[in-house]
């Protein structure tokens, strides 16, 4: 597996929602231990993306590879490798926060040495015996990141982990994520709303916009490409006349 | 490693568990509150002591010169006690139950009110012509309140207390209202508690995406469903065992019939409803909408089945269609044993017609059910 060049190789995937093509033929490749941002606007296509990735969704047209094997057969060992945040879960309300990771833990066979373990990484062992419900928004998006982390996962996707944080509760997450990278055993996709995220904590950013991608590469890349833009606001501007974000 | 207390299935059972038992409202409206129903109304239909019946009478004045009394009102003078405007008779019959019968002296208009209101039961115009009864034939109570009063004029006061000979009065166990009421009650209770805490549970954990999020791991998808069905048959379980108890010690009910068949049968009922749970919340992720098809599935149940009144009093060409609804098979089955005795040879066909309907939905649910 690691002599594998790519951990996930997305190759013209094509996905419509009725009338809206939510996501139109693009191709992704990420090495393992790399760290990728997708950033975009709203609607871009970033979820919809990153859930077939995930095998939840499924392309209409086009294949996902992931360490070399597609979803279709191979489905109990993909679920192994990955571990995952969607862009909004709600756990269930009435268990602590102990137990909804042990109940998750339990997918993976794991026991109560790693859901320790992992309270400790999240910073979150405080709040062991708190009902998921009486969490803060921050907390409850350090535990689904816990969750995400469970299994040890090759491939991590988080679709949208800080969003609605402050800064502090934003940082306190990126640190754990950086601590991840050092190790280099994980493969991170994240989408984000913010350009600091990205450029703070990925090797590489890929731009989508309305189902496409837009730009690709290093920040250095993407800022050089169409001569010298001082912000990716600035880039989005001059490739769609739009503004990244309102 | 290989503790039980790791295992996916154990912590599935646990967590569906915990969130039934800690929320307050599911103990009382799974528990306390068909407990309170079976005592309110268990107490409001079992006849104990005296019937009370109240008429308004209208007198009706011809013209002054006829007798200043009309008949009827003479008739009160002569037998009933008088208090303010209004006259009681008290019927006797150690069998039947006495009777105390109220007339009450007013205006057209007034009477009318109190009837509207249910005050009273019946209008009797007295005139000097004769007495006209008003009321409606259709409701019980005051067809039995013409006869009573009508015999009583025609008759006298001692009608009532003669003829006891010939009449046997039913107080066995097994033929009071609380009788039909208790298996009634059972059955609605695992309805009740399937399609709410097996459907409504499956759509909102749908609607906050946390289904998407566990299939996303090694999870079995049968062990989240069994667990969640297994969870709400603990309590089931329970809440069925309290309201017995409260039978038993309460109004002494009792199973005449055979206890295996009982279980057999409540087993039965819960595959038939765990099934049709699942089957009626594979597909929508709208709560709103989970609401409209389980209210859809369990009111005309609750209405026709006969779980509170006979469905007996339905036409006729009806009758074959609701016998064969999951909860009338449940509540009739249950009053059977409960009541006349009977055994596993008198209700396996319904069990096994009802554990086949949910292993049926099961299926078809899995099939077309809807983990994204
Ligand atoms: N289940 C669905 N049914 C219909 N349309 C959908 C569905 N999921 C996504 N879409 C549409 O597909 C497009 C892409 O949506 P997607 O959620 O992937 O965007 P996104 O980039 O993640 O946006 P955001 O930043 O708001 O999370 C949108 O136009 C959305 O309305
Ligand atoms: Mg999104």
């Amino acid at each position: 597996m690691t002599d594998l060049e790519y951990i996930v190789d997305v190759r013209h995937v094509k996905k419509s929602f009725k009338d809206v093509r939510a996501v139109k033929g693009v191709n992704l490749t990420i090495k393992p231990g790399e760290f990728l941002a997708l950033l975009g606007p709203n609607g871009a296509g970033k979820t919809t993306l990153v859930e077939m990735i995930e095998g939840i969704q499924h392309p209409d047209e086009g294949e996902i590879f992931i360490a070399g094997k597609q979803w279709k057969n191979h489905e109990h060992e993909l679920h192994q490798m990955i571990g995952l945040s969607l862009q909004e879960t709600r756990f269930m309300d009435k268990l602590t926060a102990y137990e909804t990771m042990r109940l998750f833990a339990s997918f993976y066979k794991l026991d109560t040495v790693r859901v320790d373990e992992v309270f400790k990484l999240i910073g979150l062992e405080e709040k062991k015996k708190a009902y998921v419900n009486n969490l803060s928004g921050g907390q409850r998006q350090r535990l689904a990141l816990g969750v995400a982390l469970l299994n040890k996962p090759k491939i991590l996707l988080l679709d949208e982990p800080t969003t609605g944080l402050d800064p502090n509760a934003r940082r306190e997450i990126w640190n754990i994520l950086l601590a991840l990278k050092k190790e280099q055993n994980t493969s991170l996709i994240l989408t984000s709303h913010y350009m600091e995220e990205a450029e703070f904590l990925c090797d590489r950013i890929v731009i989508m916009d309305q189902g496409s991608i837009l730009a690709e590469g290093t920040l250095q890349e993407i800022l050089t490409l169409g001569g010298g833009h001082r912000s990716l606001d600035e880039l989005f501007i001059s490739l769609t006349g739009r503004h990244l974000y309102e | 490693m290989n503790k039980i207390t790791n295992h996916q299935l154990y912590r599935l059972i646990t967590a569906h568990f915990a969130e039934i038992i800690r929320e307050p409202a599911v103990i009382f409206w799974g528990v306390v509150f068909p407990i309170l129903m079976a005592w309110g109304l268990g107490i409001a239909f079992t006849q104990k002591g005296e019937v009370h019946l109240k008429l308004a009478i209208v007198k009706v004045i011809a013209n002054q010169n006829t007798m200043g009394e009309t008949k009827l009102a003479g008739f009160m003078a002569a037998n009933g006690v008088k208090k303010d405007s209004s006259y009681t008779i008290d019927l006797k019959n150690e069998k039947l139950g006495n009777v105390s019968l109220a007339f009450f002296e007013t205006s057209w208009p007034n009477a009318y009110t109190m009837l509207k209101k249910g005050k009273v039961s019946m209008i009797i115009e007295d005139g000097p012509a004769g007495v006209k009864y008003h009321f409606d034939p259709a409701n019980a109570e005051a067809k039995s309140a013409y006869q009573l009063v009508s015999n009583l004029y025609e008759y006298g006061p001692t009608f009532y207390a003669a003829n006891q000979s010939g009449i046997e009065p039913l107080t066995m166990k097994g033929t009071r209202y609380v009788d039909f009421l208790i298996p009634g009650l059972l059955a609605m209770g695992i309805m009740m508690a399937c399609s709410w805490g097996i459907s409504y549970t499956i759509i909102d954990r749908r609607s906050k995406k946390l289904l998407r999020r566990m299939v996303a791991t090694p999870m079995k998808k049968s062990n989240f469903l069994l667990a969640l069905i297994t969870a709400r048959f603990s309590m089931n379980v329970a809440e069925a065992v309290l309201l017995f108890l409260f039978a038993w010690i309460y109004f002494g009910t009792k199973v005449q019939g055979s206890w295996p068949a009982l279980i057999v049968l409540f087993l039965a009922g819960n595959i038939a409803f765990s099934g049709i749970s699942i089957l009626i919340s594979s597909h929508t992720s709208n709560p709103e909408v989970g609401n409209g098809i389980i209210n859809a599935l369990v009111t005309p149940m609750m209405v026709v089945s006969g779980v509170f009144f006979s469905y007996h009093n339905f036409p006729d060409w009806t009758i074959p269609l609701i016998r064969y609804l999951p909860l009338t098979m449940i509540a009739d089955s249950f009053r059977s044993i409960f009541n006349e005795g009977a055994g596993f040879m008198d209700v396996w066909r319904e069990a096994l017609v009802l554990a086949s309907v949910g292993t049926i939905s099961f299926i078809l649910g899995l099939k077309i059910f809807k983990w994204y």
